[in-house]
């Protein structure tokens, strides 16, 4: 029993964590792609941007003073959205928009935010230097000790106050997402740019309008998911670059330009890969006087450095089931 | 003042023009209908009046109003609609979901044109929260004209609603197109199935090669020798 305790506290809590942040993230990778036909390379960094912008705030608030039943970055979290919606909008203007004007492929549009990445990255560095900092430096981490009331149960379900406000918050924006592209006359129109965009601006739909949705909610998003990130691990300029990659991944299991695929593609790999990591012997060590020999100490699918690789699996099997993804997105 | 008055367009996508000056007019009452062989301009005709391509001369006017390279967003609140040839619904999207895009310029309320578009295509309402991908290819014209008439339009434009339906949806979309002119909303339809077109329509414009060929009642074309030998695909008849 205190195995499989420990088998929730480790797989299920950070999973969901993990999977969270994946999905908010994938969600502005895939709006992205729906709407404007091209992989936002810079994700990651917008990510990463929005932790920082969170990170200063959080910094301010505190040097005025102002303490929260909650985190300080939960706090600052709305306003942190907000600014970097702006930057989100502002990055569009200043360098895809151009591009788009032009009639830029889809692939100088990458190659254009893979030079976003570089700018945010150099201009994080070149601010904050390339050290990582936390947002729990003066204040601490609230842990929850959720006892089960089981006999010879020793170990108790654990997890942070961070942690599930991270869950609450996933599950608010989620929530708040649905009910704006099902409910709403924009988010109806941005369903439908991203389903036929010709025949959007035929029904004189304001596609510039939606566009500019686009990039607040993807903007919005992204300083979430960041945030959340360096509030789980701590703040590093390359702190969500390194995750870019499954973000992708979730964004196209789920099937690009599907926001729901999204957020089903962000749990799976972060289910995938803490599942992967984990160290299934564990599990055996109740039943080691049964067997005669002995159990191996290490069982975990791959070893905690190749997570990584978990995403490009669940990817390629995924794939090889539904090429366009579990929603069905688009293809090209 | 015609409705829509399209005066020596000449305009094409960028190289070669295709249009070689095209003139059009039409009034609210009329049902226009362009025909001609392929490539003869007609589809890019009614892209030229809605600002999906560059008119290079010429001039396009609606209701009096110079409209010339406007873009749709500033045209479908004007009173002009377009039923594109091809993906012309939102497969993804519920069949109510997609005529209320068609009525997103608008910022009244747009229930009692729903109604209307109910009433005058009846399948949709039964099949309204099914998604526009699962219909079949009538319906989903049906729902594609829906979705223009959402915005209320005074001139709805229509690329050959009758293609890739089989003779009996033929007729059906004819009968409605006719329904809808009668209620008030004039027609311009590109069409390929042209004698069967012609034979309601009020004016009929034969192009070739970017230019008005022929141009009369539709009862007037069908009877003209030349154009049924030339463009009808032989002597009248019948």
């Amino acid at each position: 029993m205190n195995e499989l305790i420990f088998f929730f506290n480790t797989v299920l809590v950070s999973g969901t964590v993990l999977g969270s942040i994946y999905a908010i993230g994938a969600i502005g990778v895939t709006l992205i792609f729906g709407i404007l036909r091209f992989a936002h390379f810079a994700h990651g960094d917008m990510m990463t941007m929005g932790g920082f912008i969170a990170f200063l705030l959080a910094a301010a608030f505190s040097a005025m003073g102002i303490v929260a039943p909650v985190p300080t970055g939960f706090l600052v979290l709305p306003i942190a959205m907000v600014i970097a919606a702006f930057i989100a909008l502002g990055i569009d203007k200043g360098f895809y928009a151009p591009l788009r004007k032009r009639g830029a492929k889809p692939v100088t549009l990458l190659i254009a935010s893979i030079g976003v990445t570089l700018i945010i990255q150099g201009l994080i560095r070149l601010f904050f230097g390339s050290g990582s900092y936390s947002f729990f430096e003066t204040e601490t981490k609230q842990l929850f000790k959720i006892p089960i009331p089981i006999e010879g149960v020793t170990r108790t379900i654990n997890f942070t106050q961070p942690q599930l406000l991270m869950v609450v918050v996933t599950v608010i924006a989620v929530l708040a997402l649905h009910l704006f592209l099902t409910r709403s006359r924009l988010g109806k129109a941005m369903r439908a740019m991203a389903d036929n965009a010709d025949l959007a601006q035929v029904s004189g739909i304001n596609t510039k309008l939606v566009v500019r949705v686009t990039w607040i909610i993807a903007g919005a998003l992204a300083c979430m998911a960041g945030t959340m990130l360096a509030l789980d691990v701590s703040l590093k300029p390359d702190l969500a670059f390194n995750i870019v990659l499954p973000i992708f991944a979730a964004a196209i299991v789920g099937g690009l330009g599907q926001a729901y695929g999204a957020i089903a593609g962000g749990f799976l790999i972060g289910f995938a890969e803490t599942l992967a990591i984990f160290n299934w012997a564990i599990l055996l060590r109740p039943f080691k006087d049964m067997v005669p020999f002995a159990l191996p100490t290490d069982l975990a699918v791959v070893p905690t450095e190749y997570k990584l690789t978990v995403a490009f699996v669940i990817l390629v099997i995924v794939l090889l089931w539904r090429p366009t993804g579990i929603f069905k997105g688009a293809s090209t | 003042m015609s409705l829509i008055e399209i005066k020596d367009v000449v305009g094409g996508y960028g190289g070669a023009p295709i249009l070689n000056g095209v003139n059009i007019a039409i009034e609210q009452s009329d049902i226009g209908v362009i025909v001609g062989p392929n490539g003869a301009g007609k589809s890019t005709t009614l892209k030229a009046i809605f600002g999906l391509l560059k008119v290079d001369s010429g001039s396009i006017a609606f209701a009096g109003e110079e409209i010339t390279n406007s873009l749709p967003d500033r045209l479908v609140p004007k009173g002009l609609s377009f039923v594109p040839q091809e993906k012309n619904v939102f497969t993804s999207m519920s069949v109510e979901e997609n005529l209320e895009m068609g009525a997103f310029t608008r910022k009244d309320d747009f229930s009692t044109t729903l109604d209307w578009v109910y009433d005058m295509f009846p399948p949709l309402l039964e099949k309204r929260h099914q998604k526009a991908g699962e219909l079949s290819g009538g319906q989903r014209q049906m729902v594609a004209m829906g979705r223009a008439l959402m915005s209320q339009p005074r001139l709805l434009m229509l690329d050959e609603p009758s293609a890739g339906l089989s003779p009996r949806y033929v007729l059906e979309i004819f009968d409605q197109i006719v329904k809808v002119n009668k209620a008030g909303v004039g027609i311009l339809m590109v069409e390929q199935n042209a004698r069967q077109a012609l034979a309601f329509a009020s004016k009929g414009f034969v192009l070739a090669n970017g230019q008005n060929r022929f141009t009369g009642t539709g009862a007037e074309l069908i009877a003209d020798p030349d154009v049924a030998k030339s463009f009808l695909g032989g002597e009248a008849k019948r």
